[in-house]
């Protein structure tokens, strides 16, 4: 397994390591429910370095971005950050990322277990004006997420950092390291995400954990990064998106500009809408016990009507929350059958957790 | 009570024999696999189980596991306390975090089970 800069840290902390797509990664460390409130009510501090993360520049590399992802690239000023996604022809996802426009060049962050899939489909899309580079392997990222995130960034880093909106990004020093620090994260809390010499980063995370003592940053693992994310509503590929669907079912068109032009997916997508998707993500709440899981069958009327996606007990609501695929016009109630047992579900509105620190910025 | 009371499965069931009955849990290797325990699904009393049933159904945040009836009997009482604080069994496994008390059918059934040394060494393998 490939190990992060922050490997030895991980197992000082004691943090319970699983195999993530080859990487060593923490699952957790005291335990996912007691991590997942850390996040909510102070800090914590994620190892997100098994990420991807791609550089592309040159004279076409804007009108190559605008080919392949489905965001608009040239609204996207120097500084700024925006969530893309990349589709086949026919209208499923490639992928979910994020875009950087640092400078006249761009930087891509995929998710690890699509990253080898991204980086020949981007390989195969580009023109010869384009220069390409994967900076995954030397690039190290920590996500420090929680309301208390700014007070902690605030004594590691200079004051633009601090000053920093939302999706907006800088290049700085971090404890004495130049770094690239967004205001992003997957959690819904403010936060940051600090990308890293992944040679050099590992002393960063003893900075970090000592600058955060007074606010009492914990170390936190993928596994509250599955309960955080699920609790706003964020897809995770894989689960709410994959090649099967569209931005139209998934309820990502708003990250999907149809009047930018042409790009690869478009006319795909132009017709689901136009003819109307069979399906649509939803967002549900049970009314019993259990916890919903990803394949479970959602039933109306003891019909099968679509299929869990996601789900997990959301600790902040202290109850099994999912999102899955219902077909269009399914209306009345609905129930999901975990095991041998139908349990009734309440549709809801995402996200699950309204007082995300996240939405008061 | 002591770990050296208990017997073993390797399926990480324990087992304590009180006369003709016994108590049966999850062991804390595997509380400590499964993590925050948020749910169990526990059987009506006078249940029948067969050796190698499912007993119960045990979910965490991340996963869910079925727990296996170790011996054949009849299930006489559960803990009803898991209903509202199910993470007594990461807590507690040994004690406040039990599951199921079952009437033993056999009791020569207990034969097979582990001693608490040999499922150490099951562990650790």
């Amino acid at each position: 397994m490939k190990r992060t800069a922050f490997f030895d840290e991980h197992v000082a902390a004691g943090g319970k390591l699983i195999d993530f797509v080859g990487w060593a990664m923490p699952m957790e460390y005291t335990g996912i429910i007691d991590e997942h409130r850390r996040v909510r009510s102070t800090v914590g501090m994620f190892d997100v370095s098994h990420m991807g993360e791609f550089h592309l520049s040159g004279e076409g590399a804007l009108a190559d971005l605008e080919r392949i992802t489905t965001n608009r690239v040239a609204a996207l000023v120097d500084g700024r950050v925006q969530y893309s996604a990349m589709c086949y022809e026919n209208g499923g996802f490639i992928d979910d990322l994020l875009v950087y426009r640092l400078g006249d060049s761009y930087m891509l962050v995929v998710n690890a277990a699509n990253k080898q899939k991204d980086l020949d489909w981007i390989r195969s899309h580009i023109g010869t004006s384009t220069e390409f580079r994967d900076a995954s392997d030397e690039t190290a990222l920590i996500a420090v997420q929680g309301p208390l995130a700014e007070k902690v960034m605030g004594k590691v880093a200079d004051e633009k950092v601090v000053s920093l909106g939302y999706y907006q990004s800088v290049t700085c020093q971090v404890a004495g390291q130049d770094a690239l620090v967004s205001r992003t994260g997957y959690t819904g809390e403010d936060g940051f995400e600090i990308y890293l010499d992944a040679g050099t980063a590992g002393s960063i995370w003893h900075s970090l954990m000592q600058a955060g003592a007074e606010f009492e940053i914990e170390p936190v693992g993928l596994g509250c990064r599955d309960t955080l994310r699920l609790e706003m509503g964020y897809a995770l590929y894989g689960n709410d998106i994959d090649e099967r669907r569209t931005p139209v079912e998934s309820g990502l068109m708003w990250i999907t500009k149809l009047k930018k032009g042409d790009f690869i997916g478009r006319d795909a997508i132009l017709k689901v809408k136009s003819d109307g998707p069979r399906e649509r993500l939803i967002g549900f709440e049970l009314e019993g016990r259990g916890v919903p899981r990803h394949g479970h069958r959602i039933l109306s009327d003891g019909r099968e009507v679509g299929v869990v996606t996601s789900g997990t007990f959301s600790p902040s609501l202290e109850n099994g929350i999912g999102m899955g695929y219902v077909a269009t016009g399914t209306d009345g109630p609905l129930d999901i059958e975990i095991r041998n047992r139908t349990v009734p579900v309440r549709r809801v509105s995402l996200p699950f957790y309204k007082n995300g620190t996240v939405q008061s910025r | 009570m002591t770990k050296q009371d208990l017997r073993f499965t390797k399926s990480h069931e324990w087992l304590k024999v009180e006369g003709t009955e016994a108590l049966i849990g999850l062991t804390d290797y595997a509380q400590g696999e499964l993590g925050d325990i948020v749910f169990v699904e526990l059987p009506a009393e006078g249940t029948h189980v067969s050796a190698g049933d499912v007993l119960t159904t045990v979910e965490s945040v991340k996963s869910v596991s079925e727990v296996y009836a170790p011996v054949a009997g009849d299930v006489v009482d559960v803990n009803a306390a898991l209903e509202d604080s199910p993470d007594l069994i990461n807590s507690d496994p040994y004690g406040d975090g039990w599951m199921v008390r079952v009437k033993l059918e056999d009791m020569s059934s207990l034969d097979g089970l582990m001693t608490a040394d040999a499922y150490e060494e099951h562990t650790k393998g």
